[in-house]
């Protein structure tokens, strides 16, 4: 370990001023007593009071969650199947192709793929809306899906499907009783991942909205055309607070089953 | 009761014209692409045999494994379990169990549930599923552990797992993909033999992988000599070791002598072979080869004997040499003999007295021989 010279200290507060210090402005303004979000005017919680009152920035927040909930599922099901596919079936022709397909859209840049899909659901005729949104989502968040289970599926033991189907179970029953179980912790994260990629996503849903469905972040950005208010700085800080809590106990009930997981194979090799 | 012993040698039904294979492997080829693992292949197995498929890695004998296990389809051929053919037969379907090499166990289930697992696929009520994992907890004397996750156990008491797992649903026939790889040389030895009495006792037949030679020659009743896809020999341990059909299964089971040369002279059932530099060698052969013949001598080292004098029959059997190498073991010795044409022949001799001394040093001029039927007769 190296001591804590100047330089180090230097960096480190310069590296995380960077990154944070847009954020904890942010916050701190959310708290502000005055209108103008740039004059610090005392605290208070007043604008985190007077959200529960714009119903506008509630339905497009729920509107945001539905969507959220709902791609993400459909995305973690097809993107995990997708990553069954590449992974198990290394012998057809044309694999390569397929599995750079599937990578292709993490580096497409989003106004292509939100373009793209307009195009297709106005030549099919698709009423544009929450669906239209929830179908787009999934589209781009199936291959981070794909990408995170099958780096999973690369180092899992595939004996122990043959074990299941040794011992009497179908190759359906062997997916949802073993192999379904084992792949689940990076089929979560997956599932997480795709949620928090749409809940925030705004290019491709200002693409593929319509009338009626409006999500959030849609819904600040075109109130901060109009002007800062504390009110937006509220409800982001609320976003803030949410997506740190969910890492914080995500990282802390890995860590503890890591642990856990050390303490048992010590517990077995010294008997 | 009778000994395993006397069970043991009384069992022979691959002699017996009358009895019918449980097993049957007829004509099976395996191609992987352009790459030929088992290549038309035919072997029988008996019910309640232990068999043993031996062979360096990639000679096809875990392929064969997994074609009766179900997951490898033959290319052709047919395999016949208890008169039915597999064929098409998917593995979970298939009255066979199998004990995996990496022991496979469910990393998220407990030990109970792991064996409980194929149980529950049958639909056996609760209460005999309860009962029948009981029964084989004790029999490989896990009780203690049934709550446990495979990662709470050590090496061993997973393989006993992986063991009870695979005995739960009394296949008819139960294949281990080499069993006892993973454990260390002590707990293998151990391990083997209780194998071996599991065998016995629960009645079934056993077929194994293994590449390690005194497994197989411990633990079973026949060896299957696999290489190149083809099964080189099959016998009883004893035959494989003392009467090898070929140079390879000579050379690849344990330590062999191999003197090249050509048939001088044939008479009721011995040959005289001429291994070159006076150097005449007369063994017992059942098979007659022509005069002029190629034809080589393989002898194992136990059966030659170091002596300071010559024996009575020399030069017949006998040349001498001096001492090259001595590799003392404990419980036997080793000496490599160089001859004066250069080549070297080794010989051992078990320490059944407590020397003290070492009867030969380096480089003392000794006496190798051997008797008539030390040794087996190849044909090139």
């Amino acid at each position: 370990m190296g001591s804590w010279s100047r330089f180090n200290i230097a960096s480190i507060v310069l590296g995380f001023g960077f990154l944070y210090l847009p954020i904890v402005l942010l916050v701190i303004f959310s708290f502000n007593e005055s209108k103008l979000v740039t004059v610090w005017a005392g605290f208070s919680t007043k604008w985190y009071a007077q959200l529960w009152h714009n119903q506008a920035l509630l339905d497009a927040a729920w509107v945001t969650i539905r969507v959220a909930l709902l791609s993400a599922t459909c995305a973690t099901v097809l993107g995990t199947l997708a990553a069954l596919a590449l992974v198990r079936y290394t012998r057809f022709r044309g694999r390569m192709l397929f599995s750079g397909m599937v990578y292709a859209p993490l580096v497409m840049p989003e106004v292509i793929t939100g373009l793209s899909l307009l195009l297709l659901f106005v030549a099919i005729g698709l009423d544009r809306g929450f669906w239209t949104i929830t179908l787009a989502h999934i589209t781009f968040t199936m291959c981070f899906v794909a990408v995170v289970v099958q780096s999973r599926l690369l180092s899992f033991d595939q004996s122990i499907e043959e074990a299941a189907l040794d011992l009497g179970a179908t190759p359906v029953r062997t997916f949802f009783a073993i192999t379904l179980p084992v792949i689940a912790p990076a089929v979560f994260s997956g599932w997480v991942l795709a949620f928090t990629l749409s809940l925030d996503d705004l290019v491709i849903s200002s693409f593929t909205t319509g009338p009626g469905a409006t999500t959030l972040p849609m819904k600040i950005y075109s109130q901060v055309r109009l002007g800062v208010t504390p009110e937006i700085n509220a409800i982001c800080t609320i976003l803030i607070g949410i997506v740190a809590i969910g890492v914080v106990v995500a990282s802390i009930v890995t860590k503890q089953r890591e642990a856990q997981r050390e303490k048992d194979e010590r517990a077995a090799f010294a008997q | 009761m009778k000994s395993l012993g006397s069970i043991r040698r009384s069992f022979a039904p691959w002699a017996d014209p009358a009895s019918k294979p449980f097993i049957s492997v007829k004509n099976v080829t395996k191609k992987f692409g352009d790459f030929t693992a088992v290549d038309d292949l035919s072997l029988n197995i008996y019910t309640r045999e232990f068999f043993a498929l031996l062979g360096a890695s990639g000679c096809g004998k875990s392929t064969l494994l997994r074609m009766l296990a179900g997951f490898e389809q033959p290319t052709s051929g047919e395999i016949i379990l208890d008169g039915q053919s597999l064929a098409g037969i998917p593995p979970y379907r298939r009255p066979v169990n199998m004990m995996f090499q990496s022991y496979a166990l469910f990393p998220h289930m407990t030990v109970e549930t792991n064996i409980a697992f194929g149980l529950k696929q049958d639909g056996m009520p609760k209460a005999d599923i309860a009962e029948r994992v009981g029964q084989m907890l004790k029999l490989v004397k896990l009780e203690k552990f049934a709550k446990r996750k495979p990662h709470q156990l050590s090496g061993g008491q997973r393989q006993r797992v992986a063991l009870a797992r695979s005995l739960a649903k009394r296949p008819k026939v139960l294949l281990l993909d080499e069993p006892l790889g993973a454990l260390d040389k002590k707990l293998r030895e151990e391990t083997q033999f209780e194998l071996m009495d599991l065998q016995q006792e629960l009645g079934l037949t056993f077929v194994v992988v293994t590449h390690d030679q005194e497994e197989a020659m411990t633990m079973a009743d026949r060896i299957a000599v696999m290489s190149h896809g083809k099964v080189a020999q099959v016998a009883t341990p004893a035959e494989i070791y003392e009467a090898p059909n070929s140079r390879f299964v000579a050379d690849f089971i344990g330590d062999v002598n191999i003197f090249d040369g050509t048939v001088a002279a044939a008479e009721s059932g011995y040959l005289s072979i001429e291994t070159g530099n006076g150097f005449p060698v007369r063994m017992a052969s059942p098979e007659k080869l022509a005069i002029g013949a190629k034809a080589a001598v393989a002898i194992r080292p136990e059966k030659i004997r170091v002596s300071r004098q010559p024996p009575a029959h020399a030069p017949v059997n006998a040349v001498e040499g001096e001492i090259w190498d001595v590799g003392y073991l404990g419980d036997m010795t080793v000496f490599h003999v160089r001859l004066k044409d250069g080549r070297v022949v080794k010989a051992s001799s078990l320490n059944a007295v407590r020397a003290v001394e070492d009867p030969f040093g380096y480089d003392q001029q000794v006496w190798i021989s051997f008797g008539e039927d030390a040794g087996v007769v190849l044909k090139d």
